[in-house]
């Protein structure tokens, strides 16, 4: 395929994959509210945020690194889509997977975060410091099982390359490395939960307590830039665990029914469970989930 | 309810100078005139202009994020507004916990003088355009506390009010028909307080310094 086909077909299952980002999080918006016994809002009312937010106007902007915060976070997103291959054998879904291997998209998972705690500390409203130190402490205590997980993974596949550890999974649903090395699996399943940031691991927002953490300072179209940002990264985080534990997707369908089960995980476990404080959520990953990742990792070096 | 539609939209010079603080940026000033709702661009006035006006009001009036400011006893109806009874996310209004990320400024009641220069303070760093929702009969003439000396009686003098919501305390029934007039307003192009506030600031500063003796806000809070 040649370099212009290539671009083209990436560019439109990106925006694809946006627009299911922002479905979800509709339905989301939806499903919270129905366990809440409300009617909640319309599922297209994350589009009309995005327009209304747009159509604001920005007040104020604290500098350079204030502008640059969002565009660092939507990097993360995008620049993890685009090393994503979604469906197995379709190329033209493969996006540039050729050109990264699992280390630069774990670098890109973290790239976002950090650039928008650059971004949101110069906003020097006390409450994003607060924020940004308790995201990032979680940051690193859920990094720790999930790349013991994935080193698992590695160790088990001897490859960095996504496709080849989709393809090893290949030949029937207990190929699935959910099912052929499930302790690595539960361990990144839970740093999961701490990456999409819903309860109990919500600290880092905290809504009600230190306002909305980093982003106290942030409006209108920084805030509309960051939910492109952000459905863009929680679709593309999903693929890739779709692609790592799930076997990935043959067809289009399966792709949406995986993210969708996936995403859905964290989101009824946040819909249960209170929450949790920073140092609690730490010592929490840093005692179970690390432990089974531990053990995950010496099951599939044994093997 | 009041209706400040501008009579000279196109008149630039009418609007107060407003510096911003040293080291930042402001992006809305008060001298732009596509800052109305209704009459926005009807200084071109192609038809263009006005339904694109039209279609960015709609997209205001279904995603309001009310700043959670309780400013009196009044916040106590807010609350079930959230809740599985009344529900106000069926309509797109959510709470904002930060006046940067709101544009419904709602006065719950009696506004005591002390209370009104954090309001000052929260409603001046909204983002344009935002609306002032006055809740309760003390934000109309005092109410029961109209000979009190720390509450101020009319809030009108002090901010730009866009829907008064009558009642002690108004049920939550009326303030969902309260937030259902101010979307039409904002549809309909008529709600331009905030762009009366921004019109007649130095009146508005006047009032204020009135009530409020130990005055140490700056020009504007950006």
């Amino acid at each position: 395929m040649d370099l212009a086909s290539r671009i083209g077909w990436t560019l439109l299952s990106f925006f694809v994959a946006l627009n299911y980002g922002f479905v979800i999080n509709g339905i989301i918006r939806k499903v919270m509210a129905r366990i809440q016994g409300r009617f909640g809002p319309p599922v297209w009312q994350p589009y009309i945020d995005l327009g209304k937010m747009a159509f604001q106007r920005n007040s104020i902007s604290h500098g350079i690194m204030f502008w640059l915060g969002p565009v660092f976070r939507a990097v993360g997103g995008v620049g993890l889509y685009l090393l994503m291959p979604v469906v197995m054998g379709d190329p033209r879904l493969y996006a540039f997977t050729d050109m990264g291997d699992l280390l630069l998209m774990m670098y890109f998972m973290f790239f976002g975060s950090l650039g928008m705690a650059l971004g949101a500390g110069e906003g020097g409203h006390p409450h994003s410091p607060i924020g940004i130190s308790r995201g990032l402490s979680q940051m690193t205590a859920y990094e720790l099982p999930f790349i013991l997980a994935v080193v698992a993974l590695v160790a088990q596949t001897r490859s960095f390359d996504v496709t080849a550890i989709m393809a090893a999974q290949q030949g029937g649903v207990l190929h699935w490395n959910l099912f052929a090395n499930p302790l690595s699996s539960i361990a990144a399943f839970i740093a999961l939960l701490g990456m999409n940031m819903y309860a109990p691991f919500n600290i880092v927002g905290a809504p009600t307590e230190i306002p909305v953490g980093p982003m106290t300072e942030y409006h209108n179209a920084y805030i509309s830039f960051m939910m492109v940002g952000r459905s863009a990264f929680a679709i593309a985080k999903t693929v890739l665990f779709m692609n790592l534990f799930l076997g990935g997707a043959h067809s289009v369908i399966e792709a949406v029914v995986k993210i969708f089960a996936i995403y859905f995980w964290t989101v009824f476990v946040g819909a249960v469970f209170m929450r949790f404080r920073a140092e609690q959520s730490v010592r929490f990953f840093l005692r179970w989930p690390a432990a089974l990742g531990v053990a995950g990792l010496a099951l599939s070096l044994w093997r | 309810m009041k209706n400040h539609e501008p009579d000279k939209p196109w008149d630039l010079t009418r609007f107060p100078t407003i510096q911003p603080p040293a080291g930042s940026r402001p992006h809305a000033d008060a001298g732009d005139a596509t800052c109305f709702l209704g009459a926005e661009d009807r200084l071109r006035a192609p038809k263009l202009d006005e339904a694109v006006a039209t279609i960015k009001n709609w997209f205001r009036a279904m995603s309001l994020n009310v700043l959670a400011f309780g400013t009196g006893c009044g916040a106590i109806e807010l609350r079930p507004l959230a809740t599985s009874r009344f529900d106000m996310s069926r309509f797109g209004i959510t709470g904002a916990p930060t006046p940067r990320q709101s544009n419904v400024f709602i006065i719950s009641g009696y506004l005591a003088t002390k209370t009104l220069k954090r309001v000052i303070r929260c409603y001046e760093q909204m983002p344009n355009p935002k609306w002032v929702v006055a809740l309760g009969s003390c934000t109309i003439n005092g109410g029961m506390y109209w000979d009190s000396y720390n509450t101020i009686k009319v809030l009108d003098l002090y901010m730009p009010v866009d829907v008064y919501i009558s009642g002690c305390m108004p049920r939550p029934e009326a303030l969902i028909a309260g937030f259902s007039y101010l979307m039409d307003e904002i549809k309909a192009g008529r709600a331009n307080g905030w762009h009366h506030y921004l019109e007649n600031l130095d009146w508005y500063r006047e009032n204020q310094k009135q009530v409020i003796t130990d005055w140490d806000l700056p020009d504007y809070n950006w």
